[in-house]
């Protein structure tokens, strides 16, 4: 009853034979040990398991690991080039204090990624739109949407 | 060191971990041969259990174990009472604390009925439909005004009735203070429940190492110390067996402070059971019913006032919703009992409560943890009596606050850590003037809000007061190291949910000892790393925790001054601590590491003078004789949709004073966060139940978190009255952003519709309520 999916997750393909059930963000945490991707509500609200498939923001609690067969996926681990090489967006949120837990934090992150790479300057009203996907139960929001701020002009000013 | 750390914006030495997701949380903890738990609990709120039958269970793959109450044999057993009834006089108190697995009778929707064992979640929660529970539906106690009825069915049946407690307290003479007055308000309150919703659910992973005879218990808790301590206990093992680790947790807010939980209860001995680690992840659905509730009470209160607004008195008599087992004695109702009295002189004070069991989930203190009712009650009191003198409800709190000269102030009754009520210290009024000056208040009433009144809007304005009880005892300690490579170990008690310990602790310490922040490690939550402590709660880490880093770091200093003296052969009162060096002062050349005096210190081969202690290291603890009393004002222009009934926050305004700053940084975050979760509570959360004691709202689809579409960017200032019961004059922050949010939404509701005399006495409201109250009102003013 098990299938073989090829997943390709941060550049690095896997293998692996898994149910049909297996949900995309339990394949990443508990399969191959990426749990920088957290669950929060299990049914697609919170945002926090929030992944790229195929450059795209998606739930990985709201689509099965045998629906990313033979696709590219990017979580929180592939953004940055380890601790001292942080992405633009982590330095965002780093600087203007955009986390507190920061367990919601990796799902925001990656929700940003395709925001930013479309809309490099995005209005504070757009912002707090594309965040209202995201629940962050600490911060009041407002750290955070001074770190996508912030994180919009350092990805401007990324060199290449 | 050069630049003080202590009070500036320095970002998070946690934060780097957080964002490339290599922080451990307790999901994250993977460990081989582990076994994966889920827990069948109850659809009904009130039942009779005639029997379950587990075998379908049992015979499910993977299956390893299942068990129910009668498994549990002596282990199966009420938990503790966590903490034991007020010492005041007038006082009832029945125990009933939670079970791990119910027995003869469910109480609460949610309640764990049985506990599966199995090779993944996935197959654990295959077999609970193997599980069959014969029941016998009860009646269920919901509605708190009835809990109390001749004829209501009993949640304890053993008891004979639904009280939980009741305690009254008083100051001065009610009696005489109603005779003497010009007016008289009396009102109905009520305040209903809410849930945490902490992002990260709870979890648990337990593991015994039968060689090592060693427990090790990875929780989502707020207290791991106190979970060390009662595991032990409880399963007969030395403290010295068990290790607890509260890792990164994923926001706490206060119910992941309670204890025990069934599940932490049941995995501690099942790992012991079955010799392999297991693992319990609390899905949301779960969240909902298996951890912790606040917020439902109704208030029946008077105020006796003069003529010129002059507060003689008041009097409140409440109910409070405990739910189905009160693990966690009176905190919360004794902190709503305290905390009305608020920023005010109030000469006689009544209050006496009864709090109540009903079928409903356990309440346990919540952010605010109580201290929302008493404000709103109290606000409420004063913006109706403001109105009926004709007064303008900011003067009215003005004339009524207690002046800077009158503290310490003594408020005659017991608080929730049973010292006496006493404000150490506050300065009120230009907290006020701030919050006004900010807000815009005068324009606003004298020309704004007539003009777009005129044009049809409904705007209001809202302006709180508020006091809060932070930072109480007992103790909490802290062990600072300096290592051999100059670097700075650090290890206290209390765990951390968010609220930056390792950066706030950090900055205490580096002024000591004269290193960067960022080279100073703190560890949190780990019970092997320190071993006393009592928990994070009541907004006082950076106060009870913090003090002990300063006493430690003090101490270290000392230590290194000494040694130093004598390397350098320099007196101490010449020496600076610079950069992780210790130099005579101007003197840069003549100086010596932290790290060769550390080595130094912890000499291999050699004697040493008698008495000498090893290290660059020190412990101590610290222990305030009270709480410190933070306090703040909270401003807001809202405007109301006419057409939805939403509301738009047009301008939010914090003044606070939680005495001196660590990281300014930090505390925004901790207002702003706080304000979002007030919020929340005012106008969107509420947890509805049915009759029959059913949640119909146990997802985050229907109940409703703010969003970033509903927070507003808040105006903050602060205010700083150094609290004088610690050296560096802290007050706690954590819980002041939530506590006046309902009463600041009810002033700037009625005010918005004063035309129609509106009058909100309700919180949590939300666009439908206030459609209905609006709808009530103006057929009222109609007649």
């Amino acid at each position: 009853m098990e299938q073989t999916i090829s997943v390709s997750v941060n550049g690095r393909p896997y293998e692996r034979s898994v149910e049909p059930r297996l949900l995309l963000s339990d394949f990443l945490r508990h399969d191959i040990g990426l749990s920088g991707t957290h669950v929060g509500c299990e049914h697609g609200v919170c945002g926090a398991c929030t992944v790229l498939v195929d450059s795209a923001a998606v739930r990985s609690c709201l689509m099965f690991a045998v629906q990313a067969n033979g696709r590219e996926v990017t979580t929180v681990e592939g953004l940055d080039g380890g601790q001292e090489d942080l992405h633009p967006i982590q330095h965002g949120f780093w600087e203007k204090h955009g986390l507190q837990c920061g367990f919601c934090t990796p799902g925001i992150l990656m929700t940003l990624v395709p925001f930013l790479e479309e809309n490099p300057d995005p209005s504070e009203a757009e912002i707090r739109e594309i965040l209202s996907g995201n629940i962050c139960r600490c911060t009041g929001y407002q750290k955070i949407v001074e770190a996508v701020q912030l994180s919009a002009i350092l990805l401007q000013e990324k060199p290449g | 060191m050069s630049t003080r750390q202590f009070g500036q914006p320095i970002k998070r030495n946690e934060d780097p971990r957080l964002l490339t997701g290599r922080a451990l949380f307790t999901d994250d903890v993977q460990l081989a041969g582990m076994l994966h738990v889920a827990f069948l609990r109850s659809d009904l709120a009130h039942a009779r259990i005639r029997s379950i039958d587990v075998d379908g269970a049992r015979q499910s793959p993977g299956v390893a174990a299942v068990y129910t109450a009668d498994d549990l044999g002596d282990y199966w057993q009420p938990g503790p009472l966590l903490v034991p009834p007020l010492p005041v006089e007038q006082i009832e108190f029945y125990q009933r604390t939670q079970v791990p697995l119910a027995k003869e009778k469910v109480c609460h929707a949610g309640e764990a009925v049985a506990m599966v064992v199995a090779e993944s979640r996935y197959l654990a929660e295959d077999a609970l439909d193997g599980i069959f529970v014969d029941y016998e539906p009860l009646d269920a106690v919901v509605d708190l005004g009835s809990a109390l009825a001749e004829d209501a069915p009993l949640v304890h049946d053993d008891l004979g009735h639904n009280i939980n407690a009741r305690v009254t307290q008083a100051k001065g003479n009610w009696v005489q203070a109603e005779a003497d007055a010009d007016l008289i308000i009396r009102r109905r309150f009520s305040y209903d429940r809410g849930t945490a919703a902490a992002m990260e659910n709870r979890g648990i992973v337990a593991n015994w190492e039968e060689k090592s005879q060693h427990l090790t218990i990875w929780d989502t808790t707020q207290a791991p110390i106190a979970i060390r301590n009662g595991l032990a206990a409880m399963l007969g093992l030395s403290e010295h067996q068990v290790r607890v680790i509260a890792p990164f947790i994923g926001g706490g807010f206060g119910p992941k402070i309670m204890m025990f939980y069934p599940e932490e209860v049941l995995l501690a001995w099942a790992t012991m059971q079955l010799g392999r680690p297991l693992k319990w992840i609390e899905d949301r659905e779960e969240n909902f019913y298996a951890t912790t509730q606040e917020r439902g009470q109704v208030h029946d209160a008077r105020i006796a006032l003069k003529e010129d607004g002059t507060v003689l008195g008041v009097k409140d008599v409440f109910l409070h919703d405990a739910g189905a087992y009160a693990p966690y004695g009176l905190t919360v109702p004794v902190s709503s009992q305290c905390t009305l009295l608020g920023p005010y002189v109030v000469p006689n004070y009544h209050s006496e409560f009864t709090s109540v069991f009903t079928n409903k989930p356990i309440v346990t203190p919540y952010r605010g943890a109580g201290r929302q009712h008493g404000v709103f009650v109290m606000e409420r009191l004063l913006d109706i009596a403001a109105k009926e003198l004709a007064i303008d409800p900011i003067e009215i709190r003005r004339k009524n606050y207690i002046q800077p000269e009158q503290f310490p102030y003594a408020n005659d009754i017991v608080f929730q850590d049973f010292t006496q009520l006493i404000y150490d210290s506050g300065n009120y009024e230009p907290a006020l003037d701030r919050a006004l000056d900010l807000v815009g208040y005068e324009a606003f009433v004298r020309e704004e809000q007539p003009k777009r009144r005129a044009a049809g809007e409904r705007v209001g304005i809202g302006v709180v007061s508020y006091v809060e009880g932070t930072g109480i005892g007992p103790y909490e300690g802290a062990r600072v190291t300096v290592e051999s490579s100059g670097k700075i170990s650090v290890a206290t008690g209390i765990g951390t949910q968010g609220q930056g310990h390792y950066t706030s602790f950090a900055q205490v310490i580096a002024d000591q000892i004269g290193v960067k922040v960022s080279d100073i490690h703190i560890v949190t939550g780990d019970t092997d790393l320190f071993y006393w402590g009592a928990g994070t709660f009541a907004s006082r880490g950076a106060v009870v925790a913090g003090n002990a880093m300063h006493a430690a770091a003090s101490k270290v200093r000392e230590k290194i001054l000494k040694v130093a003296g004598e390397k350098l052969e320099a007196a101490e009162e010449d020496l600076e601590l610079i950069e992780g060096r210790v130099q005579v002062k101007g003197v840069p050349q003549t100086s010596i590491s932290l790290g060769q005096l550390a080595v130094g210190a912890n000499p291999m081969r050699g004697g040493v003078k008698p008495g000498t202690e090893p290290g660059l290291e020190a412990t101590e603890y610290f222990g305030p004789e009270r709480g410190a009393t933070a306090s703040g004002v909270h401003a807001v222009i809202l405007r109301v949709d006419p057409d939805t009934f939403n509301l738009e926050i047009e301008k939010y305004v914090v003044v606070h004073d939680c005495g001196k700053v660590i990281n300014p940084l930090i505390l925004d975050g901790q207002i702003q966060g706080g304000v979002a979760q007030g919020i929340g509570n005012a106008f969107y959360e509420q947890l509805h139940f049915d009759e029959n004691g059913a949640l119909l709202n146990a997802s985050l689809m229907d109940y409703l978190l703010p969003t970033a579409l509903d927070v507003p960017n808040i105006v903050s200032d602060h205010v700083v009255t150094p609290s004088p019961l610690n050296p560096l004059g802290v007050k706690g922050a954590g819980e002041a952003g939530a506590i006046p949010v309902g009463a600041l939404f009810a002033q700037a509701i009625d005010s918005a519709f004063g035309d129609i005399g509106l009058e909100v006495r309700e919180i949590p409201l939300s666009p439908n309520r206030l459609f209905e109250l609006v709808t009530e009102a103006s057929a009222r003013e109609m007649v």
